[in-house]
């Protein structure tokens, strides 16, 4: 048995799935809240990025879980002994990955290496790219004559392999959809396919089908080659990009849940209370807002940089120790980032306790704690989930520049902001080094524009003033 | 009005009051001095004289609030607090925490003309770009252009700012060579240096920008003046120029002079990756070298350019506005 490790993020966002399985059960008991949650998956942008999201939280989740491989026990040992590195169940998932080390640079799909070594061929030094050692390595020594076909064939049948998953994944679909509504899977099929559902499933699948068409062809492809290359050190691209999904979503999501307790506390006391306790926290998040973000957080940041050097018993590896610097990143986030949304939930709760019902409560002698918990949080709840979805992207692209400033997650911790800061120098080497860069766009852009797209579709649904601004065609009038 | 200013300027101070003691007590009760003197000496080299030289050389050796070692107003005038903190009132912000750097008033003082070199030519380029692009979506709506243009909007605000002055610097600087890749001097060169930053940091909020307008500009449109506009006659360019255009400038100055405190303490990231010795590049610099006494004087300025934006929206509603009075 490995020993398993629970990392601080591990736990938050353990914690995390749960709330979110609490939530949607929550819904289900609410025609209200139901109804809306189908007009957001009923958007077909926010359903199909929806999917893409569900993707990127399963590696996430799979990243965190961590455990110490147990080593081979030596001879005459008593105790167990367990590794020194902190693996997840992606590692274990991606050690073929992880081994194919390389020394250095090499392109997409590449079988030589980038940089020309001088060798010794024949007698007389040449200064040839030398080939692989993992990339490529079953081609043998026809390489070049062989390396077109075989990267056909492999693609083709990954794509193959995947567009099977995905079509059983979308046969499971149409299943749930029938038993939802107790009709056969055949009907159920016609009226997706018709579009008379009121979410159009048929934008899942055909997302559902592209997405697992792609992990197929690149899990194929790399079985023997680097899909998105190697970096300086010769490790693999796709691997860190896999990686910096988690990062990514970490921050994405407990930075902005940990602005929530003080967002919500503290806006619907002063808005509620007004006079004095709202004079107070109007002070406090003015204070907070004066002063630049990135400059308070930066100062933060540094603040716990040394309180991790003066508390060394709280980690016992590198992985541990970069994880909590993680978590606490989150937390100085949430800290600094509370103010829009209190602002918000503060004018809200003006309005609404000047309503009938409230001062219905009021007469009736309730407590006001009971009031703001029972009445008054209810009624801004969804300004909460609008704020926090909205959050989560322009968390991600902030972490980037974070890490940009230095103040960022651990250098050791692979996240988009880390590589596109190597990229900076990568991209002004010549011939120009453009992989690592081009993979971290694409999955940075990836992520960020579903969970745009997902966040408007959740405004729209929810704040019925923000549909009025989509971009719709005009109806056609009768000629 | 004055009424008003005077008002807002005192509430302002109170405000500074705030964020110095929060930064005060972030920065010495949290941390003491000795801890950032060991990371400021950084490494195996940490002695305690070495530490006790570092903290007298920059006054950190006195007491935090109150030194009961001397008389009368010394007692409180001879302390950490009251040289690190009050002191930041009278601008006088002291000497930086790292060995090379020097007095940082000065450097703010020389470093915030070139921030706002590349900061004034941004933020205009930047409402002009983006009030223009939300305009023509506002202009074609309910088309196939707004539909395409509000996609773009989406996609380039997924995009981060890293990837545009990266990509651009490729582009424009290393395979066109139209423009040095980073720098600055003086003078009319100056142009050929400032040009890049300014697109590129117009273009990477222009996503963002035009799609917050185009919405303010649609809740204008739907309004009763609007109608009245186009029935008696006005063209559709006339309508949104002239009545829906000055309608949602309030909105848009909201939301465009929350920036303004970045236009003076500049673009960090830009002048950063462009080589401008600006205030960003200054702060970027001093989080690298963990010098605490320069991060701490940039919370200072910050706030107080943070209050005087605020003080210049207010004044600017009554400008654009004549129906709204400060009172």
């Amino acid at each position: 048995m490995p020993k398993f490790v629970l990392l601080w993020t591990d736990t938050a966002l353990w914690l995390l799935v749960a709330a979110a399985v609490a939530y949607v059960w929550h819904v289900r008991r609410r025609p209200n809240l139901r109804a809306n949650w189908t007009k957001v998956f009923a958007d077909a942008p926010a359903l199909a990025s929806a999917v893409v999201l569900i993707a990127c939280a399963l590696v996430t989740l799979l990243d965190s879980v961590h455990y110490r491989p147990r080593l081979p026990a030596a001879a005459g040992a008593t105790s167990v002994a367990y590794d020194t590195r902190t693996l997840s169940l992606l590692d274990g998932l991606l050690q073929g990955l992880v081994n194919a080390r390389e020394t250095t640079y090499s392109r997409p799909l590449a079988y030589e290496s980038f940089t020309k070594e001088s060798i010794e061929v024949a007698g007389k030094m040449q200064r040839v790219a030398p080939r692989l050692i993992y990339g490529g390595a079953h081609l043998g020594q026809d390489a070049p004559a062989r390396w077109v076909g075989d990267l056909m064939l492999r693609a083709a049948i990954g794509l193959a392999a995947g567009l099977i998953a995905g079509a059983l994944l979308c046969a499971l679909l149409v299943a749930g959809v029938a038993r939802g509504r107790k009709e056969r899977w055949s009907q159920a099929w016609v009226r997706i396919r018709a579009g008379e559902t009121a979410i159009p499933w048929a934008v899942a699948m055909v997302t559902l089908l592209g997405l697992a068409a792609f992990i197929g062809a690149v899990a194929a492809l790399a079985q023997g080659y680097h899909v998105f290359g190697t970096d300086v050190t010769g490790n693999d691209v796709l691997y860190q990009t896999l990686k910096s999904i988690r990062t990514a979503f970490v921050i994405g999501a407990l930075a902005t849940l940990a602005t929530l307790p003080l967002a919500v506390t503290l806006g619907i006391m002063a808005g509620y209370f007004k006079g004095y306790v709202d004079e107070a926290i109007q002070y406090l998040y003015t204070v907070l807002s004066s002063v630049p973000n990135i400059l308070l957080i930066a100062a933060l940041v540094l603040m716990t940089q040394v309180f991790l050097d003066k508390n060394p018993q709280l980690f016992e590896t590198g992985v541990e120790r970069a994880d909590l610097k993680l978590f606490l990143l989150c937390l100085v986030l949430g800290l600094t980032g509370w103010a829009g949304l209190c602002r918000l939930l503060r004018a809200e709760t003006l309005k609404l306790r000047e309503l009938e019902y409230v001062q219905a409560a009021q007469a009736f002698g309730i407590k006001p704690q009971r009031i703001m918990a029972a009445h008054i949080f209810p009624n801004v709840a969804h300004l909460m989930l609008i704020v926090t979805v909205l959050e989560f992207s322009s968390l991600i692209l902030y972490e980037a520049v974070l890490s940009y400033v230095g103040v960022g997650v651990d250098p050791s911790m692979n996240s988009f902001g880390g590589m596109i800061n190597f990229a900076r120098n990568e991209m002004s080497r010549d011939p120009v080094v453009w992989w690592p860069f081009a993979a971290a766009f694409v999955f940075m852009v990836a992520l960020v524009l579903a969970a745009n797209l997902f966040a408007d579709g959740v405004r729209d649904a929810f704040d019925p003033r923000a549909r009025a601004f989509r971009p719709r065609l005009a109806a056609r009038t009768a000629p | 009005m004055l009424n008003y200013i005077l008002r807002r300027l005192l509430y302002g101070v109170l405000i500074l009051v705030g964020v110095n003691l929060a930064t005060f007590f972030l920065f010495f009760t949290v941390n003491t001095p000795d801890d950032m003197a060991r990371l400021n000496i950084g490494g195996k080299r940490v002695t305690p004289e070495l530490i006790e030289k570092w903290k007298v050389e920059r006054g950190y050796d006195k007491p935090l609030y109150v030194n009961e070692a001397k008389q009368g107003s010394e007692k409180f005038t001879e302390t950490i607090f009251w040289e690190r903190s009050v002191s930041l009132f009278t601008f006088n912000f002291g000497r930086a925490d790292s060995e090379s750097a020097g007095d940082i008033g000065a450097e703010v003082g020389r470093r915030m003309w070139v921030s706002l070199q590349l900061a004034v030519p941004i933020f205009v380029l930047q409402i002009i770009a983006s009030v223009s692009f939300a305009l023509l979506l506002v202009m074609f709506r309910h088309t196939r252009l707004d539909l395409a243009g509000v996609v773009l909007c989406v996609i380039m605000l997924s995009i981060s700012a890293l990837f545009y002055i990266i990509v651009g610097q490729f582009l424009f600087a290393r395979v066109l060579k139209l423009v040095p890749v980073s720098g600055y001097s003086g003078g009319l060169d100056l142009i050929r240096f400032l040009i890049l930053p300014v697109a590129l940091s117009a273009l990477a909020r222009l996503g963002t920008e035009a799609r917050l307008y185009r919405a303010m500009f649609l809740e204008e449109i739907g309004k009763d003046y609007v109608r009245t506009a186009r029935a008696k006659g006005l063209s559709e360019t006339t309508v949104l120029r002239r009545h829906v255009l000055r309608n949602a400038l309030i909105p848009i100055v909201t939301s465009a002079g929350g920036y303004l405190p970045y236009v003076f303490l500049g673009s960090l990231v830009f002048e950063s990756f462009f080589g401008i010795p600006g205030l960003g590049a200054y702060v970027i610099e001093a989080i690298g070298k963990q010098d605490f006494a320069i991060v701490r004087t940039m919370v200072f300025v910050g706030a107080v350019l943070y209050i005087a934006s605020y003080i210049l929206i207010d004044i600017a509603y009554t400008w654009i506005d004549p129906r709204v009075r400060l009172a």
